[in-house]
């Protein structure tokens, strides 16, 4: 094995998962989302909910497109750089990565062409079917993926029989305590960002002064559902700390940053923790906070990362700041969530504008706390790809040469800078030019009447979407 | 079960290369197209179906890793450069279909290109990889020792650029099938040269294994049988060159989609019971009976003929012609 290739492995692996991540965090909450509008537009008739269907799924396709590009690249790299681990754990992996294909990324495509080509074609309850569908397949997705990951955490309905995981419980592999804490916790993650999104979106065009009714909807969805979410979201948190506790000690000592044993243990809240003195610097430390936390007791002992072989230890660092940032980020959300939200029942909101800016320009949050938390899982979980079975440096494909792993990571730095640099500055120019002006769209037809033209940068779709008008 | 998931694997297998043929060889074609309404045209012939037709890839991915890990874990490590670009090929024709519409109409040959190069990095690399493993990757005892680049030769190469060939003849035959007009009288007056391309390309394929005595030659030699997919593949191109001489719109895309078919037979039954030839077997690659089972009852009882259903109506809501200019779809 090469040192180098398995490094620039890692990185590779680190960098496309994290680049996919971002559009399945954001196009899991819009499906959803686009499917509450097109309901309330079928139930309501009000023009402002179609108004805004048809504004957010023009971002959900550019985003949707980014998402399942990206993401068929995710199914292949475990065999291309990682092949002693898809060998080994292929037994179990493959068939819960496989159900994800089936049921969620089949389902995503066929009916994703229906959604932004089949207007026209088909009546409006399979319409609204076809939504649904898009959205049920964005969440089994994050379901299976969920399911497949936290195997990697917590191995469990496995033996071993010649160097393979042979699954002998499948239930146990499904329907564990882990899976259905992390599930809960990164679906919630995802409906956050879309809430935020939303909400953000919302607070610019009031800003701007521009699309009354639209960013009122915009603004009082996003954050009611935002505040009504978060408190849920930190009891899912506080679940899956307590997985980490149970099963990874190592990973539950480097988040919190706790060297040596202490019983009762205290709570580092900042610090810079220091490998070579095993210590940290500058901390600021709350007594028997850290029990409380980890144990929900005044006295109990908690584990320090001294207690592990260096070589059986997580990297400190990056598991204990991206921790800190992601439950910052949630904070600072909880806040805005519901301030916001109180605003906006004493219809204060509007003539707010410092509240107003603050929740436009909180939309990354979701995006850093969702990365944040990635990595606090996934380098926490080192030095193992299977926790406690495999070593992540023995999973790596062995002939796998640095040069080859060089090329692969700049080809695929250059292809998703370029795609990502396009991408976002297209889904900035749809969010400002904003929803189709009211005004035109009609209130009972199943489609706007946009205006056509060889200069509408709608003209390609309009050999599908113009039937008839 | 482990027939099963042979099944299972070879059915969508042929899937990809039927629906994913096409859409990467009209990708091929577009740069060829006279006009910027005929490249509109052409795309939409496509765009509402290219993503679930790229899924058959991911598909066949996932069967091959949960049923045959071993294979999955060795081809895809083995043919690691070529995977990786055939990957961001890929990346880069489908942001192309989203991103072409959205960018400005000055900054719009971007995507044109990118579409265009990502159709054709992703056709050659596995026309490449095909060809290298009826050539044979380098094995002992099972464990592939080819280095990262086993798969480069001349003969895979020559595979690259015929299944490059191939898809766009498969394209052609779908814009016939799909469009009026300009579009339609392009691609009619493409088909007779690709096809002649394509013969050209399989004559080389048979002389280059005549001559170097590929292995797999002896397969065919000792399984005369094999020579009813060839047989199949020859009568297609009679329909194919006659339903061409007779201005038929549907026959030709069904012509091609037969040889293909007849080629990956051929292909498939030449290699069994190897999985990947002549090193690991189907037997020796299945994954153990918990994990098949898992699947099969499932998504292989249930699932797979639903996506099928899916894929059927997705093309059901979008069949017929594609409309050329705005208001006639």
């Amino acid at each position: 094995m090469d040192a180098t290739a398995l490094l620039l492995s890692r990185i590779q692996f680190g960098f496309t998962i994290s680049f996919h991540i971002i559009f399945p965090a954001f196009t899991i909450g819009l499906a959803a989302w686009l499917t509450v509008l097109e309901a309330m537009h079928m139930r309501t008739g009000r023009p402002v909910y179609q108004a805004l269907f048809e504004f957010w799924l023009k971002i959900f396709g550019v985003a949707f497109g980014m998402g399942v590009v990206s993401g068929v690249v995710m199914g292949f790299q475990f065999g291309t750089n990682w092949s002693v681990l898809s060998k080994m754990s292929g037994p179990i992996q493959g068939p819960l990565l496989s159900y994800e294909t089936f049921t969620a990324f089949m389902l995503e495509a066929s009916f994703f062409g229906v959604l932004v080509f089949g207007r026209k074609r088909v009546p409006p309850w399979f319409y609204l079917f076809s939504t649904a569908m898009v959205s049920l397949g964005t969440t089994l997705s994050a379901f299976w993926i969920m399911t497949n990951n936290s195997w990697m955490q917590v191995p469990v309905g496995y033996v071993i029989q010649n160097g393979y995981f042979v699954p002998d419980d499948w239930t146990k592999i499904i329907f564990n305590s882990v899976v259905w804490s992390r599930f809960p916790h990164m679906l919630l993650a995802a409906y956050l960002t879309g809430a935020f999104c939303v909400a953000a979106t919302g607070a610019w065009y009031v800003l701007r002064g521009d699309y009354y009714a639209e960013s009122r909807v915009m603004l009082r969805m996003g954050l009611f559902l935002a505040a009504l979410l978060i408190p849920i979201q930190l009891v899912f948190g506080h679940l899956v700390g307590d997985y980490v506790h149970e099963h990874q000690p190592a990973k539950f000592a480097a988040i919190e940053g706790r060297w040596h044993d202490e019983q009762p243990a205290s709570e580092v809240l900042i610090g810079l923790p220091d490998p070579a003195t095993e210590s940290n610097r500058y901390e600021v430390k709350v007594p028997l906070l850290g029990s409380i936390i980890a144990s929900m007791s005044l006295t109990s002992k908690e584990v320090g990362l001294a207690d592990f072989a260096p070589q059986d230890r997580p990297p400190v660092l990056i598991p204990f700041v991206t921790f800190r940032i992601m439950v910052g980020c949630g904070l600072i959300m909880l806040a805005i969530a519901w301030l916001g939200s109180y605003l906006s029942i004493k219809r204060r909101l509007r003539r707010n504008r410092p509240m107003l800016w603050a929740t436009f320009i909180s939309f990354p949050l979701p995006f850093i706390a969702i990365l944040t938390g990635w990595y606090v899982a996934e380098v926490g979980r080192q030095p193992w790809a299977i926790y406690g079975l495999l070593r992540t440096a023995d999973a790596v494909t062995p002939f796998l040469t640095a040069p080859a792993a060089m090329t692969s990571l700049v080809l695929f730095g250059a292809v998703y800078l370029f795609i990502f640099s396009f991408g976002t500055f297209y889904i900035y120019r749809l969010l400002r030019a904003g929803p189709t002006r009211l005004a035109v769209a009609s209130s009972h037809g199943a489609s706007p009447n946009r205006p056509m033209s060889l200069a509408d940068p709608e003209f390609i779709r309009s050999g599908y979407t113009s039937a008839g008008e | 079960m482990i027939l099963f998931w042979v099944a299972l694997l070879a059915i969508s297998i042929v899937i990809y290369l039927l629906l994913d043929g096409f859409d990467l060889g009209i990708g091929m074609l577009f740069g060829l197209a006279g006009s910027a309404a005929d490249r509109d045209t052409m795309l939409n012939t496509v765009a509402p179906v290219w993503d679930g037709n790229e899924t058959w890839l991911a598909v066949a991915g996932v069967i091959l890793w949960g049923a045959f890990p071993v294979v999955y874990a060795t081809l895809l490590s083995a043919f690691y450069l070529p995977v990786i670009i055939m990957l961001l090929g890929l990346i880069l024709r489908g942001v192309a279909f989203e991103f072409r519409h959205r960018a400005a109409r000055q900054f719009r040959w971007i995507w044109d290109v990118s579409f265009v190069g990502g159709s054709f990095a992703a056709s050659f690399m596995q026309g490449v990889t095909v060809g290298a493993l009826v050539q044979g990757l380098e094995f002992t005892d099972g464990v592939y020792v080819g280095g990262m680049f086993g798969w480069l030769s001349p003969f895979s190469l020559l595979c690259g650029i015929g299944l490059c060939l191939g898809y766009a003849l498969l394209g052609a035959t779908w814009l016939v099938q799909k469009c009026e007009s300009d579009v339609r009288d392009m691609a009619r007056r493409q088909i007779p040269a690709l096809a002649l391309a394509v013969l050209a390309f399989l004559i080389a394929v048979f002389a280059h294994a005549l001559i170097t005595n590929l292995p797999i030659m002896h397969r065919w030699l000792d399984r005369p049988y094999l020579f009813v997919f060839p047989a199949i593949g020859a009568m297609a191109a009679v329909v194919l060159a006659s339903s061409i001489l007779h201005h038929n719109d549907r026959w030709p895309f069904a012509a091609v989609a037969i040889i293909f078919g007849a080629a990956f037979g051929t292909l498939a039954l030449s290699f069994w019971p190897y999985m990947i030839p002549f090193a690991i077997t189907i037997d020796e690659a299945a994954a153990p009976h918990s994990s098949l089972a898992f699947m099969f009852w499932g998504e292989g009882l249930f699932i797979f003929p639903l996506m099928l259903l899916y894929v059927a109506i997705g093309y059901r809501v979008f069949r017929g012609k594609v409309g050329t200019t705005p208001g006639h779809s």
